[in-house]
């Protein structure tokens, strides 16, 4: 309940959370493209890239308002992505490697802008380190409003150009051939997300913000095959992250906010690839383990089957000893004869014999016409 | 020897070292997990440094390439469920163990010197205090030492396996068909990753790690075709930005890391530019050139449809052509020009002839 109680009175909490659940709805939204395109460490460099921007900015206004920074975080991500498209679409070079390559000369550019700055005697540059590694609880209240207005735009612009994503995400040449101007649309959409990602910056850091972009979203996809789904479920899971962690990280000292959120959304991941339905790896263990039982059961009724063609009466019995000899998986026959059992194909005939009934000789000539016509 | 010296050859040295293995990342479209990995080793780190209580064990050098391999094992481990794609299972797997070691550095280690600052960012100029002492001698800065035997180290495996990184980076199908195996030279690599990075992300943080194992590659990328010769301009690109950043961060009095990685994007985007047959000029020259080269081989094929028939006079007029070939008439009055120029025509009475190399051109482009 101390929780609950905690985010009705206390102010500064309030605040937090609520910018760091908005950032998790615009960041799990957004991700969603990035992570279908292939393109989810494209966050990681915008974040990395948005540090020379924050320095130039401070440099030549000499203010260190949050508005300021942020626009020149958001140019110079912006003007890294540009780069990264030009080296991709005009040289051999992979998306990879750009990536890498864009990533660390801009932040390294950034360093020197950095130290460079120290130097000047108005400079104390202790409000840019946030930046750096993210501090939630110097988020105002002006802050999260800008947040809000900004990620307003953001998903109205989502809502209008919903169908040409949608196209870029899935098949880009078809959207050409039909007119689209692919490339404005791409251009928007990393516009969109260098707008998440640094808004981000303040609250889990440089580093930690490329988890918000790919983790809702890699858990999202895991429940559902439809886009809208994803991304709504993509930016639930956000929102729930950013909450839990900020609450996580004010309950516990010494619990910073960045990586408690990063560490919640990862967790939802766990979850998300084990349990979700259909995909999970929970569930496709249990169906493998299906599988191989009906398999295994399969092999014995045809063993059964061989033997009771030596006979004139196909419900001759036989030993179960002989059909553990006959399979190659020999402990796994007793379960599958009390299967067999079950579905009364087979049954006990006294003394470690087994025969089959009227249905498991229908059953085992169509499973012998089936792996027929297969062959 | 002088401090400034012995940081340049300290930069120098961690340049080549981080080359070498960043050409294979680079070629195996694996770029970005030297990024992961030069963040995930801050846990190993943490981990390490609680474990043995100091930073200047070789324990915790151990232990941070350890966590390398971790992190390449966790990613191959997520890719191979096919539940997500291999780009995001980078991107879930390092942030969970950053996050891990900020939080064990914020809850334990508080009041140590052990930041997360001087993991990323690195202070190359502090690099010669820390001096490597044997029986009261002098051996020179310790960074030195250890980065020139992980240097030694680069260099022997992949002159030892250079036939088997080579046969794995360009035709992985064929090298498991041969009978070499994948995953053994995939983590061999990745172990040398890690092992370099944890050896230079000490004295020159992690991000320049990322831009020395991934910038000088990508530059000699387009530089090259050859394998051998990538290692070789790779190497010499580290080297050239290490010391002309060191040189920049001296004169502005900035941090040497930044302006090292400053200096390989610079060189990366000269190379980009003019790089002689793959950099962008040469892309839109030979553009250029093609576009060209297209539209007098259609005036050629058009010229040689008509020569020496009845109606020639009119098709191949200078002042018809555009209009059987669907031209605007600026555009087919300066391929006109070009192929008068190149020879490919000539005049005869305001009649446009093909010459012999000519006929050559339009026989060609009919064939192909």
């Amino acid at each position: 309940m101390n929780i609950l109680t905690d985010i009705n009175f206390d102010y500064t909490l309030r605040i937090v959370a609520l910018g760091s659940a908005i950032l998790g709805a615009l960041s799990g939204a957004l991700g969603a493209f990035a992570v279908l395109r292939k393109q989810s460490l494209i966050g990681d460099t915008i974040s990395h890239a948005a540090l020379p921007g924050i320095a130039v900015a401070f440099f030549f206004t000499g203010n260190k308002t949050t508005t300021i920074l942020l626009i020149g975080a958001a140019l110079s991500g912006w003007l890294a992505t540009l780069f990264i498209l030009g080296i991709v679409k005009a040289t051999r070079i992979k998306l990879d490697s750009a990536l890498g390559l864009v990533l660390s000369v801009f932040f390294g550019f950034g360093l020197v802008m950095l130290t460079f700055i120290q130097k000047r005697p108005d400079a104390n540059q202790a409000g840019l380190e946030k930046f750096l590694f993210g501090q939630a609880a110097t988020l105002l209240a002006a802050d999260v409003q800008m947040m809000a207005i900004l990620a307003g735009v953001a998903v109205l612009a989502l809502m209008l150009l919903w169908k040409e994503f949608k196209l870029l995400s899935f098949d880009e040449d078809f959207g050409a051939t039909q007119g689209f101007a692919m490339n404005r649309i791409n251009l928007m959409l990393t516009t969109l997300l260098v707008v998440a990602i640094v808004l981000g910056l303040q609250t889990v850091g440089v580093v930690l913000m490329s988890a918000m972009i790919v983790a809702p979203a890699a858990a999202a996809r895991q429940w559902t095959d439809k886009l809208s789904t994803m991304v709504l479920l993509s930016a639930v899971f956000g929102v729930a992250a950013g909450v839990s962690g900020s609450l996580l990280s004010s309950r516990i000292p010494k619990l910073p906010t960045g990586p408690t959120i990063v560490l919640c959304i990862s967790t939802v991941v766990l979850f998300s690839i084990f349990v979700a339905p259909a995909r999970g790896l929970l569930w496709r263990w249990l169906r493998r383990r299906r599988n191989r039982r009906q398999f295994r059961a399969e092999a014995v009724l045809l063993d059964l089957m061989d033997m009771a063609r030596h006979h004139p009466n196909l419900e001759h019995p036989h030993a179960a000893a002989v059909l553990h000899t006959l399979n190659l998986d020999g402990r796994a026959v007793r379960n599958s004869l009390a299967e067999l059992a079950e579905r009364e194909l087979v049954r006990p005939a006294g003394a470690g014999l087994w025969s089959l009934t009227q249905a498991g000789i229908a059953e085992a000539q169509q499973l012998e016409r089936r792996f027929q016509a297969e062959d | 020897m002088q401090p400034q010296v012995e940081i340049q050859l300290i930069a120098a040295v961690v340049a080549v070292a981080c080359a070498l293995p960043g050409v294979f990342l680079v070629l195996r479209r694996m770029a970005m997990m030297s990024d992961a990995i030069s963040h995930a080793i801050l846990f190993g780190i943490v981990v390490a440094f609680l474990v043995v209580e100091s930073l200047g064990s070789p324990f915790l050098v151990f232990g941070a390439a350890l966590t390398g391999v971790l992190t390449v094992s966790m990613v191959e481990g997520l890719f191979k469920t096919r539940l997500v794609k291999e780009d995001a299972a980078i991107g879930l797997v390092f942030p969970v163990l950053f996050s891990i070691g900020v939080i064990l550095i914020s809850r334990f280690a508080g009041n140590v010197h052990l930041d997360i600052d001087a993991v990323l960012l690195g202070e190359l100029a502090f690099a010669p205090f820390d001096r490597l002492m044997f029986n009261n001698h002098d051996l020179g800065p310790k960074a030195l030492w250890v980065m020139g035997g992980i240097l030694l180290l680069n260099i022997i495996l992949i002159v030892l396996f250079f036939k088997e990184l080579k046969l794995a980076s360009f035709d992985e199908g064929l090298a498991s068909a041969l009978g070499f195996s994948p995953a053994l030279i995939h983590y061999g690599l990745m172990s040398q990753v890690s092992l370099t990075a944890v050896g230079a992300f000490d004295a020159v943080g992690s991000i320049l790690v990322v831009a020395l194992m991934i910038g000088p590659p990508t530059s000699a990328y387009l530089l090259t075709d050859r394998l051998s010769r990538m290692l070789s301009i790779s190497a010499a690109i580290g080297v050239i930005s290490a010391v002309s950043g060191y040189w920049l961060a001296h004169w502005w009095d900035v941090n040497i890391a930044g302006s090292i990685a400053t200096m390989i994007g610079l060189i990366f985007f000269l190379i980009y530019l003019f790089a002689p047959r793959r950099g962008v000029v040469a892309l839109l020259r030979r553009r250029n050139y093609q576009r060209w080269h297209f539209a007098e081989s259609m005036l050629a094929v058009h010229l040689l449809t008509h020569l020496g028939q009845p109606e020639e006079a009119r098709e191949c007029h200078r002042d018809e052509v555009h209009k059987h070939l669907n031209w605007q008439e600026n555009h087919a009055k300066r391929v006109v020009r070009r192929a008068l120029q190149d020879g490919y025509v000539h005049l005869d009475k305001d009649i446009l002839r093909l010459t012999a190399i000519g006929k050559k051109l339009a026989g060609k482009a009919v064939v192909e």
